[in-house]
């Protein structure tokens, strides 16, 4: 039992990271890297490059999160 | 005045002035407990959880202000997208495991977990100040909201007339907040994000019909407004500030009083992670409604005759009421800035409860009255929930709203000086309390001396890297250099001794 003085993990080895997370950092990525979408083109029904693929990642960002949701919560079940 | 959309926008407010009171009854429990008013009795499953927190996070300032952005600044101000793109995977990995700690200490705010986590009076005062001075300012800029949609329905905007929508408004919060708790803007906020959705749908939907669609819209806007300026040698210029803008941000979000209130108040840490993948719904909304800003630009709202008064008394701000009540029917016009105004209760709501939960939990009963009964500490939260509401009205009347704007720009420079304690907290032994305490010191320094030097117009603070400039915002370089100062005291302080932990491994998971 490891609490009050030792200094190490919370959670110990029974909080095991899924890898699966790892795919959490693409928005991250995708975000911070602003010259890959700073352009007017192409654009999507009218609206520039900047602002739709911004929104999409929205979309994107979301699918992410429910894909590492699936995964840990089938295997908490096996 | 516009009588037909002020009939409106009346009814409506009074029907959620009756939610407001009825909710009192509702997933009924012992008001007279700090959990059941301030936390909702841990009773919000993935559906209340989604609203209450939708309403709470994306506030009617929001509203208001990021379109108005757009409207003045262009591209930056769609910084609010990507911010809200990745708030939700910090909230999936992050904030289930400060539920989990949470419920089984029966903690009700982030600063019970500091002083369970670190056995250190002092850090968890300091993380409680954080958070009621960061929210006091937040509150009072969703007054704004209210004052300029008020405004946009022909109130006089000056004396006490002008004011007196604002204080009843306010009156009837304070009321339901009293008498509900937490429930109350919960069960609000069901019909403020209706009202909200069906408001941006049909905006997005007439204005470009009215306008011959999106490609004419942007076409009126000019080409330096649509993408940010490519950065000059020497400089990252805007690509590094809008990166830092949208990432420190979405870190600050989740340490606000009121996003820890709204976390904690779930049944469940998978109540917590579904929400991680439904509320992007309302980030898909403000994409949509950022856009209402351009298209109060390309219809010329500013030029029209009859919202110069407007613009003059509300500057931006006035873009999205003048281009609302430009294109739709009065009527409509009422259900919008109805929307808009119960949009700012709810948070405003949310806000109070939490600073009332931090002043009583972490400063009243542990500082100034450790013997009070359970029921005691429920009555000083009420009243508490009072005193900032007040506070924040008299803000708003008698100071200048520059002043809200600016202390809001430095709460988020300051609250999220309270990242290393609470999220390394829930990771890691290895930060001692005292090191944390000091880190705190340094980012609250430095990150104020940043927005200084800026004269807090804005927050981003040209760095000076290697004769390179890497213009950021201020609140995630202070908090580097806080989390620095942190992990270096730390090595020091943890040869000497160690915190006191009554949190257990097992509590996490």
């Amino acid at each position: 039992m490891s609490h009050g003085g030792s200094v190490g993990p919370v959670g110990g080895a029974r909080h095991s990271a899924h890898w699966i997370r790892l795919i959490l950092l693409l928005p991250f990525l995708a975000m911070a890297w602003v010259p890959s979408y700073n352009a007017v083109e192409p654009r999507l029904a009218g609206v520039p490059f900047f602002y739709w693929y911004q929104i999409l990642w929205i979309l994107l960002a979301a699918l992410l999160v429910a894909i590492v949701y699936r995964v840990e919560h089938r295997s908490a079940e096996a | 005045m516009n009588w037909t959309a002020t009939i409106v926008f009346v009814a409506l407010f009074g029907l959620v002035t009756a939610l407001g009171f009825f909710a009192a009854q509702w997933r009924r429990g012992d008001l007279g407990l700090l959990h059941e008013w301030g936390l909702g009795g841990h009773r919000f499953g993935t559906f209340v959880t989604w609203f209450l927190l939708g309403g709470d996070l994306y506030t009617a300032y929001t509203f208001v202000a990021v379109p108005a952005l757009i409207y003045g600044a262009g591209a930056l101000g769609f910084f609010a997208v990507p911010y809200t793109v990745v708030i939700y995977p910090i909230l999936y990995v992050v904030f289930p495991r400060l539920w989990l700690v949470a419920h089984r200490h029966g903690y009700v705010t982030v600063s019970d977990f500091i002083r369970g986590r670190f056995g250190n009076r002092w850090l968890a005062l300091a993380v409680a100040v954080t958070g009621l001075v960061a929210t006091m300012p937040y509150i009072a800029l969703q007054l704004v909201g209210i004052t300029v949609v008020i405004g946009a329905l022909g109130f006089p905007g000056t004396g006490l007339a002008g004011d007196l929508p604002l204080i009843i408004a306010f009156v009837i919060l304070a009321a339901f907040t009293y008498t509900s708790g937490l429930r109350a803007p919960a069960l609000i906020a069901v019909v403020k994000d209706l009202l909200i959705y069906l408001t941006v749908f049909a905006a997005v939907i007439a204005v470009p019909m009215q306008l011959g669609g999106f490609g004419a819209i942007f076409a009126k806007i000019p080409a330096a407004k649509l993408t940010l300026p490519v950065p000059p040698p020497g400089t990252m210029g805007l690509y590094s500030g809008y990166a830092t803008l949208a990432i420190g941000s979405a870190f600050a979000l989740f340490l606000y009083p009121h996003s820890i209130t709204g976390i904690l108040s779930s049944s469940s840490a998978g109540v917590i992670r579904r929400n991680a993948a439904i509320l992007p719904a309302y980030s898909l909304m403000l994409g949509l409604l950022a856009l209402l800003g351009f298209m109060a630009l390309a219809l010329g709202v500013g030029q029209l005759a009859e919202y110069a008064d407007g613009f003059k008394r509300y500057g931006p701000n006035f873009a999205v009421p003048a281009l609302i009540l430009a294109i739709f029917p009065s009527w409509f016009a009422g259900v919008a800035f109805a929307a808009v105004a119960i949009g700012a209760l709810v948070p405003a709501a949310i806000m109070s409860i939490a600073t009332a939960n931090l002043f009583t939990r972490n400063i009243w009963r542990e500082f100034l009255n450790p013997a009070c009964t359970d029921a005691e500490e429920a009555g000083i939260a009420k009243i508490a929930s009072l005193v900032v509401k007040v506070g924040a009205l008299f803000f708003i009347i008698f100071l200048p709203q520059q002043y809200a704007i600016q202390l809001q720009l430095l709460g988020g420079i300051w609250i999220i000086q309270t990242a290393p304690s609470v999220m390394l907290g829930l990771y890691t032994r290895f930060f001692n309390s005292w090191a944390l305490l000091l880190g705190w010191v340094a980012g609250i320094v430095s990150g104020t001396w940043m927005a200084a030097t800026l004269a807090f117009r804005g927050a981003i603070f040209p760095l000076h890297l290697f004769g390179l400039t890497v213009p950021g915002y201020a609140a995630l370089y202070s908090v580097l250099i806080n989390l620095l100062v942190a992990a270096a005291l730390s090595l020091a302080f943890n040869a000497v001794g160690s915190d006191r932990d009554v949190t257990l491994n097992e509590d996490y998971a």
